[in-house]
């Protein structure tokens, strides 16, 4: 039935979220009061390091409408922000950061006191009084300066990590060339519209402890508070209010979580905290900044024999959630999408006097996809070879699938790409943007003396990671649906999308389906949204319990209908015979009726045994994860006189195993890539050497905006679906941002005629324009 | 980011303002007109006066009108105001090209041209526009009037010739001969962006060689200046290539540039050159 109206899957249908959100009905974290509430304001370092000598709150403590003033004294038994549980790594855990600073301050915004007042004006006057008396400690900027000491007796360097295979040292013995590059990603983030928000709320009636405000992974927090807090998993209970964006930084549990649930239930009244916007660029998570001394071993053709890393990364001044999540990722995928038979990479993990680090959008991926092609490119320079055939001899082959990556460290887990047809989708991308025309049209334009370039971005992302999801589905008597999940909504199209995946299994208008998601009281479990995994895993769960609710709908219209099963389809909320829509039918509200506890008749057991109605539970549970694969291509055009970048195409090619709503993953991708220009381009933040931040405000930390924008090209491929779960899929999250950095990268080097010329990121005008005063006095011929 | 307390009031004529301005300054009284770096900058409570006098309500002062050979810019006469030229002729085209450059459009709707001469961040396009044409700035206060030129106006970095108890109730730009030309240039990073370095470049032309020049540098020193050197390079001149590319090299030597953590002063000196070039040409096109 080409026409079949319940057929959902792969169609970009409006989104079911979009109408409270554009009527401006949404309610975000800040929306939300309780009655009796007070106003968290967080008194912060204005030190990056230093012993704390003294903290006065006698002044403040006095102020009209402060009802308490908290130190580390305060909440001692407290413990530091813990790691989630599949994070836990013993020798980190002396460098989580504690709720407020203990001892030491370690850098310019660190939590030191909590002020808790009858408005959020009082409460930041109050905090204005509060005088810390820092003794201060040699500052650490960067992780290239020699560790320092974190605290007595440990040092900064918290980690020296190893992920290796292979022969790296007969690979380089047998190199016919040897390419070394040094390579720097700059210090960015996510920088959501909504900054975080918390309001802890304690109900002494029912002796439940509640957080408001919570995203990205509601139940992996509640997880972690149950253990910092000591309660029991049902007496606290996280609640997700409409999210403004999140890009992994927004909805990891941060001190300020914390401090309002213990002031809460301490103080008997709830209490609010909405982040401001200086807070969020000096407190919330950064990333991306490492420093690679990478090394790569070709033969004479250009094919990879070795990759040989040896990479800083600087956390800032603690661990956060994810321990060291991201610089494991790195190393993980700095291969790619090549064939490399041997590589070592050597991460010292060093804390710095720096906003601490964690997940950003492609965490890992965009730092090691900028190294990895900036290896290709410099094969393809040194070699003579063009940058899209050197790709097309190291790129692991179709027919190679799944492919494994096993590393010689047993703690480091495998990496099986399960299916991708490379090659196929470079060709694809290449002639989608007409690359060869391109490149005989920006021969012409550079002898015409224009600045002009083109630069690819190869990647692989990894998405879906298990181990389990599950989904329940109920239908009511009126027919419609209810999907409760542990998913989350981070404005990603999160309800669409299972809506589409159960209408589609089910046989019912994506419409009628309502999707639950961010209550941990709902629902005991969940994954929530975080590295591209919410369509896979909860995805293909409310797939298996769509389909099961499906079957018990049948088995029941078969019995009600007095017709064989097998001769019944679903068709827009109603049990019709396969071979014609006329004849006899019933609706899946009637189904739900007939099976509702005590309703008695055809398709219900005895009344007295209690049934669940129309309803099910399934899961999904996998070992592995998934790798969508895409390719970047960017042209850009560099102002002469100022250094100036400006972007006049980007493609964005990806293949994401199945596309559930097209127009959806086309969103996400562009809003991805022009993510991705920030930190190729515009986004830095940039600290002065006493580690003072100067990226506070939106004025100095420059998030390109529509104007900055090219229109994004997108080609959405579905070559390769995974094999490892029913429908497909793959992801979309991270495909838009993760080859960004190292597309733009290629594209200047190829317009100032010095493909290797770009060794770091982002190419600020001043950059840039240093870079080009370097070619010109490597060539003095040139204008 | 909540101001701290202040007293709030608002008169209704200029008479009413400057008395209580007068009352209020020594207490760290402010003039409140469009609020766009004041509000920001109390929020983050750089700035804490203790009383603000609101003019929004004052009588008179969103005049904008042409007063003889002047155009008279009333104290709360709003960016968005030249969004379309408020004049025939050239400067009318000169400033609504310049006001698209300042923040972003709802800024616009809010923001003073006044109140951006008040401020006087090195980084104003009014405050580049004013010293190159020669505006004129009338401040009021219970001690009288007087009128200021707009290099004398601007001293430094976010400060002023206006006294504590004088409030900016008016700026006037002279209306250049017919045939002046005009080019404005600014290099920011990205839309609405501060200006790293703009150059306003304007010259008549007489028997077909440049006469009249001014060229006035923004965003590069402490405050913005016309650079006689450059003007010197293009006086009786031929427009072309050769003149403003003296004037250009000429600009870029007189400049002493400001720096900080992301821009050197080396390259803020050859934003200057590759400014000056673009103004000039975009005058003469």
């Amino acid at each position: 039935m080409a026409a079949d109206k319940t057929a959902y899957l792969g169609r970009s249908v409006e989104r079911l979220e979009d109408p409270p959100l554009v009527t401006g009905a949404a309610r975000f974290v800040a929306d939300i009061s309780f009655p009796g509430q007070l106003h968290m304001r967080v008194v912060r370092s204005s030190y990056a390091h230093g012993e704390i000598i003294s903290i006065d709150t006698s002044e403040a403590r006095l102020m009209p409408g402060v009802v308490a003033v908290w130190t580390a004294e305060d909440i001692a038994d407290i413990g530091p922000v813990d790691f989630r549980a599949d994070r836990a790594a013993e020798g980190l855990k002396p460098y989580r950061q504690p709720v407020l600073a203990k001892g030491r301050v370690r850098y310019v915004g660190d939590p030191v006191a909590a002020v808790f007042a009858e408005d959020p004006y009082l409460a930041e006057d109050a905090a204005e009084s509060v005088v810390i008396e820092v003794e201060e400690l040699p500052v650490i900027v960067s992780a290239d300066d020699p560790p320092g000491e974190f605290a007595a007796g440990r040092g900064t360097e918290a980690a020296v990590m190893h992920h290796s295979y292979g022969d790296i040292d007969a690979a380089f013995a047998n190199a016919e060339r040897v390419i070394a590059l040094d390579l720097r990603t700059g210090r960015h983030s996510g920088v959501p519209m909504e900054t975080r928000g918390a309001i802890g709320r304690y109900d002494a009636a029912k002796d439940m402890l509640e957080l408001h405000g919570a995203a990205k992974v509601p139940h992996r927090n509640q997880e972690t508070l149950v253990r910092m807090l000591g309660r029991d998993p049902s007496r606290v209970h996280v609640h997700e209010c409409h999210v403004g964006g999140g890009f992994g930084v927004r909805g990891e549990l941060y001190p300020e979580d914390i401090l309002v649930l213990v002031a809460a239930m301490r103080l008997g009244r709830p209490v609010k905290w909405i982040e401001d916007r200086q807070e969020h660029l000096m407190c919330a998570n950064q990333g991306r900044e490492q420093h690679h001394l990478a090394r790569v071993a070709v033969d004479a053709e250009g094919r990879i024999l070795g990759i040989d890393d040896e990479f800083f990364h600087d956390q800032g001044g603690y661990v956060r959630t994810h321990g060291s999540n991201v610089a494991n990722r790195t190393m993980c995928t700095i291969t790619g999408p090549y064939r490399v038979p041997a590589f070592r990479a050597v991460c010292h993990f060093r804390l710095t006097n720096k906003t601490p680090c964690a997940t950003y959008r492609a965490p890992g991926r965009y730092e090691s996809t900028f190294v990895r092609e900036r290896l290709m490119d410099a094969i393809a320079t040194e070699l003579g070879i063009d940058p899209i055939e050197v790709r097309k001899r190291n790129l692991i082959a179709a027919d190679e699938m799944p492919y494994t990556i096993a590393f010689d460290e047993p703690h480091v887990s495998d990496m099986v790409l399960d299916s991708g047809d490379y090659a196929g989708l470079l060709d694809k991308a290449a002639a989608a943007f007409g690359w060869e025309a391109l490149r005989v049209e920006l021969d012409r334009r550079r002898a015409d003396g224009e600045l002009v370039g083109a630069g690819i971005g190869m990647f692989v992302e990894e998405g879906g990671r298990g181990p389990t999801d599950g989904a329940r589905i109920a239908v009511d008597a009126n027919g419609d649906v209810e999907v409760i999940t542990g998913g989350a909504s981070l404005g990603q199209g999160f309800e669409t999308t299972m809506a589409q995946i159960c209408a589609e299994a089910l046989g019912v208008d994506y419409r009628r389906v309502r999707v639950i998601h961010g209550h941990t009281d709902l629902i005991p479990y969940g994954i929530g949204a975080h590295a591209t995994r919410a369509t896979v895993m909860t995805g293909s769960a409310v797939n298996v319990a769509a389909l099961m609710v499906r079957e018990i709908a049948i088995d029941a219209a078969a019995e009600m209908l007095q017709t064989p099963a097998d001769e019944l389809d679903i068709n827009d909320g109603t049990v019709v015979r396969r071979d014609g829509p006329t004849g006899p039918s019933v609706t899946l509200g009637e189904i739900a009726r007939r099976l509702a506890p005590g309703a008695a008749g055809p398709g219900q057991g005895d009344p007295g045994q209690g049934n669940p109605g129309l309803a099910a539970e399934g899961f999904f549970t996998t070992k592995d994860t998934v790798f969508p694969y895409g390719v970047h291509l960017a042209v850009v055009r560099i102002d002469r006189g100022t250094g100036q970048v400006a972007v006049e195409r980007f493609m964005v090619a990806y293949d994401v195993g199945r596309a559930v709503n097209p127009m959806m993953i086309e969103g996400q991708l562009v809003g991805g890539c022009i993510q991705g220009l920030g930190g190729a381009l515009y986004e830095e933040f940039v600290y002065d050497e006493e580690g003072q931040p100067m990226a506070v405000t939106l004025a100095d930390y420059l998030v390109p905006s529509l104007r900055e924008a090219p229109d994004i090209e997108v080609l959405i491929t579905e070559d390769a679906p995974s094999p490892l779960n029913p429908l497909g899929l793959k992801s979309a999250g991270e495909g838009g941002i993760n080859g960004v950095g190292a597309a733009i990268a290629g594209a200047i080097g190829d317009a100032i005629g010095d493909p290797g010329a770009v060794r770091r990121l982002p190419l600020t005008p001043g950059r840039v324009r240093d870079l080009l005063r370097q070619a010109d006095a490597a060539s003095p011929g040139t204008p | 980011m909540k101001p701290a307390a202040f007293e709030y009031h608002a008169p209704k004529t200029i008479a009413e303002a400057v008395a209580l301005l007068a009352e209020v300054a020594p207490d760290d009284g402010r003039i409140l007109a469009g609020g766009q770096s004041l509000v920001p900058t109390m929020a983050f409570r750089l700035a804490r006066p203790a009383h603000l006098v609101d003019i929004n309500g004052v009588d008179g002062l969103d005049r904008l009108y042409l007063d003889g050979n002047e155009l008279s810019i009333g104290a709360c006469v709003r960016h968005a105001a030249f969004h379309r030229p408020v004049v025939d002729g050239r400067l009318g085209l000169l400033l609504s090209s310049i006001v698209r450059h300042i923040a972003h459009y709802p800024i616009r709707q809010r923001g003073t041209f006044c109140g951006s001469l008040a401020q006087a961040d090195p980084a104003s396009e009014w405050c580049l526009t004013a010293v190159t044409l020669d505006g004129t700035m009338t401040a009021k206060s219970v001690r009288g009037s007087r009128t200021i030129g707009a290099q004398d106006f601007i001293e430094g970095i976010m400060t002023t010739a206006l006294a504590d108890d004088e409030l900016l109730t008016e700026a006037r730009l002279p209306i250049p001969p017919d045939d002046t030309r005009f080019g404005f240039c600014e290099f920011n990073r990205i839309a609405g962006g501060f200006a790293v370095a703009m150059v306003l470049a304007a010259y008549g032309l007489k028997d077909g060689v440049i006469t009249r020049p001014r060229l006035g540098v923004g965003g590069v020193e402490e405050r913005p200046r016309r650079i006689p050197e450059a003007e010197q390079a293009l006086e009786g001149r031929s427009p072309g290539a050769q003149a403003f590319r003296a004037a250009s090299a000429a600009a870029a030597g007189a400049v002493d540039p400001m720096e900080d953590i992301n821009t050197s002063a080396d390259y803020r000196r050859d934003l200057v050159a590759t400014l000056t070039l673009r103004a000039l040409e975009s005058a003469w096109s």
